[in-house]
């Protein structure tokens, strides 16, 4: 049922309603469809489709640019130079079969911890619009502009269903993609909170949240003059517009001054456990934004905040792409790894959904020629998906490609498939109903109907 | 003298101080000390209405709350502290009609106005409506040259209906791209929505198709030029066999007969049938919606989901406006200035009967959070400082000029964080829902504590300007005569203030700047007392600081 709670995000429904944008017709609408809502996507644990909800979280690692799929988890060691470059001598991980890119050791050490999807395809060559194709599964030439997976799990994951954290439902590590509208017709509520700052740094400047040169002593002191000095608030003490307002303005506190802060506050860790983060380049050791966001990540799903992107960029590896992954690969692989490590010593691996990949692939043929100099351009027709815990099986490979790793060869999966695996995982039904300002009869993810390309979802490794 | 001893003379002094008049502790500072009074055909049918259902009117609001009002209400913009003291100081009893008149000539109506446009015709570059940088350029310089010269509204609207030609060149056909689909159906529902105020989601299939087909004869043809594309009656479609028998289908929604020519646009027809004063719809829906926008609240609410299970709250004052806006030939400005100029516009917040009819019945004025763009402006304006705005296609970036105000910004597309969080308009279906005005917990955040606001603070032109006035001798007495002549108590403080004899000044002039009124008597021991327990200009800050994060600030009130 939909509360009258605000959300760190959104907007609410407050009981008066007189405020212009919502009258009390639209608000038992809401209301109605939250119930509605909260019917047909059940409470936590209900299985959807014969999948259990074993998920409470998820972590989405975004490699926003698109990676190559050859050079990270689908090596073509046999297709030749003009295909594999100097890294044409893949490892061999703690699974039997499965071999991966040699610039990721110590992923190969956890491959039982994750399985590879193969065969992830859309077609869809532009940056942004295969960005929104992968994370919403739908066309962006569609009449509305749809929420991605964040927002959708913020939906039937966050405040209106039972989510009671100070933080909010959907953060974003460290800043939001632009563009990409991540709430979409969903509207502000569900949009992500992004941390801005860096995570290196101490402290984490949480934007909003931790504020230089001001103690807890002064904000205290702002607080109360503020309070003081709110006249129109003593004067109309029962405006329901007002009550919303101070409603939000206590929940901000809550974060400023209460515990909220301390879940992004990175010197509560051992410096043991932030080291693991480092990565290692052989002569010296660095500490990354990338890194000690996964950290933060895994300190937000200890306390039940149910979806957290990264945004790692910098994939777009026109120019000298072999280059870039020296550079990017070792950080993806010492934070990943580590993360997947640490969230299965803490115990919450099974109940934390990790998945990573870009917007598309690379071309695997490599243009040797100026000014790309070792470039791969966008491939939208393959690319790879790590996906772990949170009920999906470790040490599989779903769906594979031809020797050049140019073509699906078998068992395709396209974005909406890989989404609604994830939404059932989360107890969230994928063909369950999703309420828009059109009205439209609309599902979680597409259906046959949609006339969206779509295989089924990953069943084989849930 | 000690501070300890100044804030000890400040408190006797207030202690002393009788109380300006008994009404006081009943009358706010939102309030003038007068009861509301019939001013024409408007207060009479509100107040008609209010009388039968026994609601008591709030009083009329005061000076300071009616020149922040209608600068927000008319232009979008906050009046600068000279222009509020200077309207507070004004004796003419005509003040305000007289401000009502200049305000609406001001460029900044016309970019106000065009945002609100622009919002429910949906102006952006990108998806899902895809009109591309320069044709949202033209249609938003089109829609605000309309806005400025106070186009008549019928005019305003059948030549976007019946427009054609290149979108650069002829920008009102942008309307038929401006649209989630080209499909007849869609482009029939956003002329509905925008210009009727229905959702023929709700009338039956029939009635929708009979209308779509007007728009069945649309063709969109793309030229050399990049983006550039032409929207044309397709003649050749119409006498096609399959145009024929489409356009058979066409009916009005009121069942009105149709007579089409062969060879003719029928878009026109649709339009001469729209446009008419005896159309139930096209009249309705634009008082309806100008009513809304002004007071907060429609007479049929929400203003875009006019249905019969949704009637008005107040039958006779709608068909009089609607009466009204046809004699005055669809003069918009027009009907501004007899709604802005009731006295019904001119009540204060604060409610005076507990009656729950009494918000939808207008017996006083709802609070309305400032649109996110407004709401930056602002803080730009009583900071002096600026933005950055950008627009990412196409390549290479464009970069809007430092002075660019959000309000002015023609596209969507073109947005900002804070303006992303604030609830701008998406501008993806022409909803008023498409903008969201609700408060959040984020929101709270961004104005206490990110470093955004922060560093506009610390680096606010306008504060400095304060706290180190260069005044000219006109200035000085002006702002001795504010001190003088609305609020004794200062003058008084002031004398007794040896060492620092500007922090009641300083506190009015930042209350002026942000809230566009006096502080009373209160707010000024208060943040006085403040003042004096910091240095420099923390205590001035803080006092900023804490002023933009009242709902005061916040909210049009």
């Amino acid at each position: 049922m939909t509360t009258n709670r605000p959300s760190l995000e959104g907007r609410l429904l407050p009981a008066g309603g007189s405020e212009a944008g919502l009258s009390r017709r639209e608000m038992l609408r809401y209301g109605l469809i939250g119930a509605g809502a909260a019917l047909v996507a059940g409470s936590r644990g209900r299985a959807v489709d014969g999948t259990p909800a074993r998920a409470k979280s998820v972590i989405q690692i975004w490699l926003a640019g698109g990676p190559s799929h050859l050079d990270s988890f689908d090596p073509k060691p046999d297709a030749g130079n003009d295909y594999c470059g100097p890294l044409n001598n893949p490892i061999a991980t703690n699974v039997q079969g499965i071999r991966i890119g040699e610039l990721l050791p110590l992923l190969a050490k956890q491959a039982d911890k994750f399985s590879l999807v193969r065969s992830m395809t859309h077609g869809d060559n532009g940056h942004e619009t295969a960005a929104y194709l992968t994370q919403t599964g739908r066309r962006p030439a569609d009449r509305l502009v749809y929420p991605c997976a964040g927002a959708v799990v913020s939906r039937f994951r966050g405040y209106d269903n039972g989510y009671k954290g100070l933080i909010p439902p959907y953060i974003v590590l460290t800043e939001s993609q632009g563009r990409f509208s991540e709430a979409g017709f969903l509207g502000a509520r569900y949009m992500p909170f992004a941390t801005g700052g860096d995570p290196v740094q101490q402290p984490f400047m949480v934007e909003g949240v931790v504020s230089p040169g001001l103690s807890q002593e002064q904000q205290e002191r702002r607080r109360k003059l503020l309070g003081k000095l709110d006249t129109l608030g003593s004067t109309l003490k029962n405006d329901p517009a007002l009550a919303v307002f101070h409603e939000s303005e206590a929940q901000a506190y809550d974060m400023i001054l209460g515990d909220g802060a301390k879940a992004f506050d990175l010197s509560q860790e051992p410096d043991a456990v932030r080291k693991r983060y480092d990565v290692n380049w052989g002569t010296w050791v660095s500490r990354t934004r990338f890194g000690q966001s996964c950290l933060v990540a895994r300190r937000l799903v200890q306390r039940g905040v149910p979806y957290i992107t990264i945004n790692f960029g910098g994939w777009d590896s026109h120019t000298d792409n072999f280059k870039v992954m020296r550079q990017l690969l070792p950080d993806l692989d010492t934070g990943l790894s580590t993360l997947l490590s640490e969230l299965s010593e803490h115990g919450l691996l099974d109940s934390t959904i990790v998945w990573c990949c870009g917007e598309f692939g690379r071309t695997p043929k490599i243009d040797w020629g100026p000014p790309w100099n070792g470039g791969r351009n966008h491939y939208g027709k393959v690319f790879s998906a790590l996906v772990a815990g949170g009920g999906f099986k470790g040490g599989c490979v779903v769906g594979s490609t031809d020797a050049k790793g140019e073509e699906v060869q078998d068992r395709p999966v396209y974005p909406c498939d890989l989404l609604g695996s994830i939404y059932a995982l989360m107890g969230i039904d994928p063909e369950g109903p999703l309420s828009n300002p059109l009205g439209l009869p609309m599902t979680v993810t597409p259906t046959a109907a949609d006339g969206i390309p779509m295989a089924g979802r990953l069943k084989e490794i849930m | 003298m000690t501070r300890t001893q100044i804030a000890g003379i400040i408190l006797l002094a207030s202690a002393l101080m009788p109380r300006a008049n008994a009404a006081e502790s009943s009358v706010s500072v939102y309030e003038a000390d007068t009861e509301p009074t019939v001013r024409g055909r408007i207060d009479e049918l509100v107040f008609g209405r209010l009388q039968q259902l026994g609601i008591t009117p709030a009083r009329v609001c005061s000076d300071g709350v009616f020149v922040r009002r209608v600068y927000l209400d008319i232009t979008g913009t906050l009046p600068t502290a000279t222009e509020a003291r200077q309207f507070l100081r004004d004796a003419d009893p005509d003040k305000r009609s007289k401000l009502i008149d200049r305000l609406l000539e001001r460029d900044e109506y016309a970019d106000y106005w065009a945002m609100r446009w622009c919002d429910l015709l949906r102006v952006k570059s990108e998806f899902p409506i895809k009109l591309w940088p320069n044709a949202v350029q033209a249609y938003h310089g089109w829609v605000r040259t309309c806005v400025r010269d106070n186009v008549p509204y019928d005019r305003f609207v059948r030549e976007m209906l019946t427009g054609s030609g290149s979108n650069f060149r002829d920008p009102q056909v942008n309307f038929y791209r401006a649209v989630q689909s080209r499909e007849p159906q869609a482009i029939a529902q956003a002329v509905a929505l925008s210009f009727m105020g229905v959702r023929p989601e709700r009338w039956p299939q029939q009635r929708w198709s009979g209308m779509a087909a007007f728009f069945s004869q649309i063709a969109y043809k793309p030229t050399v030029e990049w983006k550039e594309e032409i929207v044309i009656f397709d003649l050749e479609k119409s006498r096609s066999p399959q145009g024929t028998e489409s356009l058979r289908a066409a009916a009005f929604p009121d069942s009105a007969p149709v007579q089409l020519v062969p060879g003719d646009d029928p878009r026109k027809t649709l339009a001469d049938w729209l446009v008419h004063p005896k159309n139930p719809w096209f009249t309705r829906n634009i008082v309806n919606r100008v009513w809304f926008w002004l007071m907060g609240r429609g007479i049929v609410h929400p203003p875009d989901d006019i249905y019969p299970e949704n009637p008005p709250v107040n039958p006779e004052l709608l068909a009089c406006l609607e009466q009204d806006l046809i004699a005055a030939h669809y003069d918009l400005k027009h009907l501004y200035r007899e709604i802005l100029n009731s006295t019904t516009y001119q009540l204060s917040c604060v409610p005076r009967s507990d009656n729950p009819m009494a918000a939808a019945n207008f017996a006083f004025c709802p609070l309305r959070r400032l649109e996110a763009e407004v709401l930056i402006d602002a803080l730009c304006q009583i900071t002096g400082t600026s933005e950055q705005y950008s627009s990412i296609i196409p390549e290479p970036y464009t970069f809007m000029p430092k002075d660019q105000r959000a309000v002015a910004l023609a596209d969507a597309s073109i947005t900002s964080p804070f303006l992303e969080k604030f609830g701008r308009s998406s501008r993806d279906t022409g909803l008023e829902s498409d903008r969201n005005n609700r408060p959040t917990a984020a929101q709270r955040l961004h104005l206490l504590n990110s470093s955004h606001i922060r560093r506009k603070l610390e680096t606010s032109h306008e504060l400095r300007a304060i706290l180190a006035p260069d005044l000219s001798l006109d200035d000085l007495i002006s702002k001795a005569l504010v001190l003088v002549a609305p609020n004794p108590i200062v003058t008084k403080i002031a004398a007794l203030m040896t060492p620092d004899p500007e922090v009641p000044q300083t506190i009015s002039e930042i209350y002026l700047t942000a809230l566009s009124r006096m502080p009373t008597n209160e707010e000024l021991e208060i943040a006085a007392t403040h003042m004096k327990a910091t240095w420099g200009d923390e205590g001035p800050r803080d006092i900023l600081w804490t002023l933009i994060n009242t709902p005061e600030f916040s909210y049009r009130h």
